[in-house]
């Protein structure tokens, strides 16, 4: 590979194909490796094309170490990505064992541990599968090979004989053993201390036995049994609770406060230092009543802040003429003027918060100047670093371990918590655990970030869509670009000042994209006196789109089951179909209103999605079905409001995700390409919900509505 | 004002002097370290906290450790004996009926308690027990699955 992939860029998938052997080299385990996985050596392995740079000048900075072969046989690999319920763990094992070729049972993976992970960067934007995968591919190619080179040179036999299964060299002759365990041994290990020429291959789709099995979760027992401990769970030896002092709004200063009544609560600490008020107890009972004792003297400014009743009015006064990029092909202005039929409509889309299950946690501990933090974070080297410039310390000062965490969804790259018990435990000189409440995720985390999106489209007088303006107020430019063959098309973002902190989310912004497109082309069709799936399919080209919008609406018998009603009908359906980071999606939904009520509800939703070749199928499925329950969410309830700088509903209570009786009768199909390389599938699958269920909203009843949630003055989702 | 109570815990009798108006969750999870009741709302909306109290599935986020005095509590922990995971346990495993896995605990204590309940559940009366209980993960195909697996008959449910 020539040169560096960076994090954000997705290009086609087979940029991501393997171009270049692995070459490995050998050291004594380090201090660090001795103290979490015992005596062993230690294989690196190249990382080009993740986030190491290649510098020829210091060839050091390019090796991982990737894979540890302990005394036992038992061969643990590492890597810096995250297990927040995607299935990463499970992935990577498959793909190390594949291999290897060791049973998954025999392969121990250690995650997000920055003292001993190689970086492959932090876990977004789908990035764990076309690209985390093939590196832990190859580190452990390279370990099979070396095995396989040890054995020969040990019993003088030529290599090319050799092959490895179940963690044993075969074709030795008989009486003679040789498997990973032999390589960790002193004899073999110190004759190994070299790099190894390229050359080593990673077995074809074809050959696959482990990857594109249906393994169920690696570390399901423990869940099973509660004995998993999230980062909520960790304990240490003295360890308080920690809770912070919020803000009472957004923006405001804290002017005074007395921690005099606090400290006088048993054994308390309490600490103000610049904007940060923590207290820390035995318990998380006295740490409350320290901070509320605390809170009662504290004397506040507020700030001024819009409330989301004018969110997206403001939005569009807010929008910065200097961040703006508009990609345009052929003559969309003037076509649009001179077009048979031009329509032009609004779509908004609210602020919603990720809310996983565990609230951000964190436990810190100082040895020695030195700090240690257990943490549920996407991004564990970036918390890593954001420790050390808070508290002074280099890089190596401080170590930050992710155990499986409850929930991500893209909501997790940020450290607060991991700051705000670091600075706890200084203070105590204890290690603290500190947890958000629901409340603080529901106002204190970031939020994805609603959007104002303008739409135009032109149609000629056979009905060809024939100009296309697509502008995105603040929510963002993924999945902007219409996947539509449109002879004059533009498409812009513009970035806003925002009332509300935001960042990523699961696809972000592409959801908010593919609803008004797709909602957008439904109009489109409606005007055109069309069936909206003859309409995207006259204009769609790209095969790999029309292979899911075929298949699912066969599936869903969209020809008997959509037909162009004039009046209002009980039962509606409706379907959408986009692409998003290399994978393809179409869903088709129908819905039954209750008129009387004025309540809707979706009664089944059909689901085709394509990422490539399958790794996991039982984890493909699950991501698919997540992400449709997941998005039912956001297309119907989720909405967060606010007003005065406080949210208005910043719980379970009031702010609604999808339960058990939400859940329609959902069939996913997915369509397996092993003829292409696997890409990311844990965010496309959420985007085509929500235009399928407006889009059948608007097959029943003849009303379009163009807001995420779905919901107007005559009609809302029924509870 | 610290106070002693004394109640059965997962088939023990166990004693703890603590301040009364404290949560059962937080004195299974910081004082006697059954960490596998998680916390998720505090407010008695996801269920992620759910323990069995005298065999009912119980909101320990919503229960003052006095209510628990001379009762008998089951948390998480006690459910797989001798290394064999209980039935629903075994259910969830082999339906892959976890993502993140955070509700599962809560999920499981639910279903066993249904099932105690009424060992044949229909789909619905499933979908009505545990509609209190929240996974984000939105993984409630899989759950529903595990906890029909669970209910069928032949397979032992308590």
């Amino acid at each position: 590979m020539k040169s560096p992939i960076h994090e954000l860029e997705f290009p086609e998938p087979e940029r991501y194909e393997l171009h270049e052997g692995p070459f490995y080299h050998f050291e004594i385990s380090r201090r660090e490796f001795v103290q979490v996985l015992g005596a062993g050596v230690v294989l690196s392995v190249a990382v080009p094309g993740l986030l190491a740079q290649r510098s020829p000048q210091n060839r050091s900075t390019n090796l991982a170490q990737r894979l540890h072969i302990g005394a036992d046989g038992v061969v643990t690999v590492l890597t810096s990505k995250v297990e927040v319920g995607q299935g990463s763990r499970t992935q990577l094992t498959q793909a190390a064992a594949e291999e290897l070729h060791l049973p998954v049972e025999r392969v121990q993976l250690i995650m997000a541990d920055t003292a001993i992970v190689p970086d492959d960067g932090g876990t977004a934007g789908s990035g764990t599968t076309p690209r985390a995968v093939p590196a832990i591919r190859k580190g452990c190619a390279a370990g099979r090979q070396l095995l396989i080179d040890t054995a020969a040179a040990a019993f003088n036999v030529d290599a090319g004989t050799l092959s490895v299964r179940d963690g044993k060299v075969e074709g030795l002759g008989a009486g003679r053993q040789f498997s990973y365990a032999d390589l960790a041994s002193e004899k073999h290990s110190k004759a190994l201390q070299r790099e190894v020429a390229p050359g080593v291959s990673i077995a074809e789709v074809k050959e696959w036995r482990v990857l594109g099995t249906p393994v169920l979760r690696v570390g399901a027992n423990e869940i099973v049994t509660g004995a998993h401990r999230y980062p909520s769970d960790v304990r240490r030896p003295g360890m308080l609770y920690g809770k912070v002092l919020r803000p009472i709004s957004y923006g405001a200063q804290l002017e005074d406060i007395d921690l005099a009544p606090a400290k006088a609560i048993s054994g308390a600490t309490a600490v103000r230092d610049g904007d940060f008020v923590g207290f820390a107890a035995a318990t998380s009972f006295e740490a409350e009543l320290a901070r509320d004792e605390a809170a009662k003297t504290a004397k506040w400014k507020t700030a001024e802040n819009p409330s989301s009743d004018e969110l997206y009015s403001y939005l569009r006064s807010n929008a910065s003429s200097q961040r703006s990029r508009r990609d345009v092909k052929g003559s969309p202005d003037e076509t649009l003027k001179s077009a048979h039929k031009t329509l032009r409509e609004t779509y908004h889309i609210a602020y919603i918060q990720h809310a996983p299950m565990e609230p951000r946690a964190a436990v810190a501990e100082w040895q020695e100047g030195k700090l240690t933090v257990w943490t549920g974070t996407q991004q564990p080297s970036r918390v890593r670093d954001d420790l050390a410039r808070t508290f002074r310390l280099s890089g190596d000062g401080v170590r930050v371990v992710v155990p499986d965490t409850g929930g991500g969804f893209g909501g997790k790259h940020s450290g607060e918590v991991a700051v705000e018990a670091a600075r706890l435990a200084l203070a105590a000189k204890k290690p603290v655990s500190v947890r958000w409440s629901r409340e603080d995720e529901f106002t204190w985390a970031y939020f994805r970030p609603a959007g104002v999106i303008d739409v135009a489209g032109g149609l000629d007088e056979k009905g060809a869509l024939i100009a296309w303006d697509h502008v995105n107020f603040n929510s963002g430019a993924s999945a902007i670009a219409t996947p539509y063959a449109i002879p004059n098309a533009a498409t812009e973002f513009k970035s806003c000042n925002q009332p509300l902190r935001t960042g990523s989310y699961r696809a972000l912004a592409s959801t908010a994209n593919a609803f008004a497109r797709e909602s957008f082309m439904d109009e489109l069709a409606a005007a055109a006196g069309a069936d909206p799936l003859e309409f995207r399919l006259r204009h769609l080209t790209n095969d790999r789109l029309r292979a899911v919008l075929v298949a699912a609406a066969e599936r869903f018998n969209w020809k008997n089951a959509w037909k162009k009603n004039s009046s209002p009908q009980k039962t509606g359906v409706g379907l959408a179909c986009a692409t998003e980071k290399g994978s393809y999606v179409a869903c088709c939904a129908r819905i039954e209103v209750d008129d009387r009520a004025g309540t809707f509800k979706v009664l089944d939703v059909v689901e085709a999605f394509e990422c490539g070749a399958i790794q996991n199928p039982v984890n493909l499925t699950a991501q698919v079905e997540g992400c449709i329950v997941m998005g039912l969410g956001g297309a119907l309830r989720e909405e967060m409001r606010f007003k005065d700088g406080k949210m208005l509903n910043p719980r379970f209570s009031q702010y609604h995700v999808p339960r058990f009786k939400d859940v329609p009768q959902i069939e996913t199909i997915l369509v397996n390409r092993p003829d292409l390389a696997s890409v990311g599938a844990g965010e496309t699958p959420i985007i085509g919900i929500a235009p399928a269920i407006a889009n059948a909203l608007f097959n029943a009843t003849r009303t379009r509505i163009r807001s995420m949630p779905l919901r107007n003055s005559a009609l809302r989702v029924a509870s | 004002m610290k106070k002693n109570f004394q109640f059965t815990l997962n088939g023990k009798p166990q004693r703890i002097s603590t301040e009364s108006r404290r949560t059962l969750l937080e004195v299974l999870r910081e004082d006697l370290d059954l960490t596998g009741t998680k916390f998720g709302c505090g407010e008695g909306q996801c269920r992620a906290c759910t323990v069995l109290l005298d065999g009912n599935a119980v909101r320990s986020c919503q229960t003052e450790v006095s209510e628990v005095e001379g009762r008998k509590v089951e948390t998480i922990e006690s459910l797989a004996q001798n290394g064999k995971l209980h039935p629903v346990q075994e259910a969830f495993v082999k339906e892959n009926a976890m993502q993140c896995g955070y509700c599962v605990p809560g999920m499981v204590l639910t279903t066993v308690a249904l099932l105690r309940r009424n060992p044949s559940p229909s789909r619905a009366q499933i979908v009505e027990a545990l509609n209190g209980n929240i996974c984000r993960c939105c993984g409630y195909v899989n759950v529903l699955k595990a906890a029909e697996r669970a209910a069928r008959p032949g397979k032992e449910a308590q």
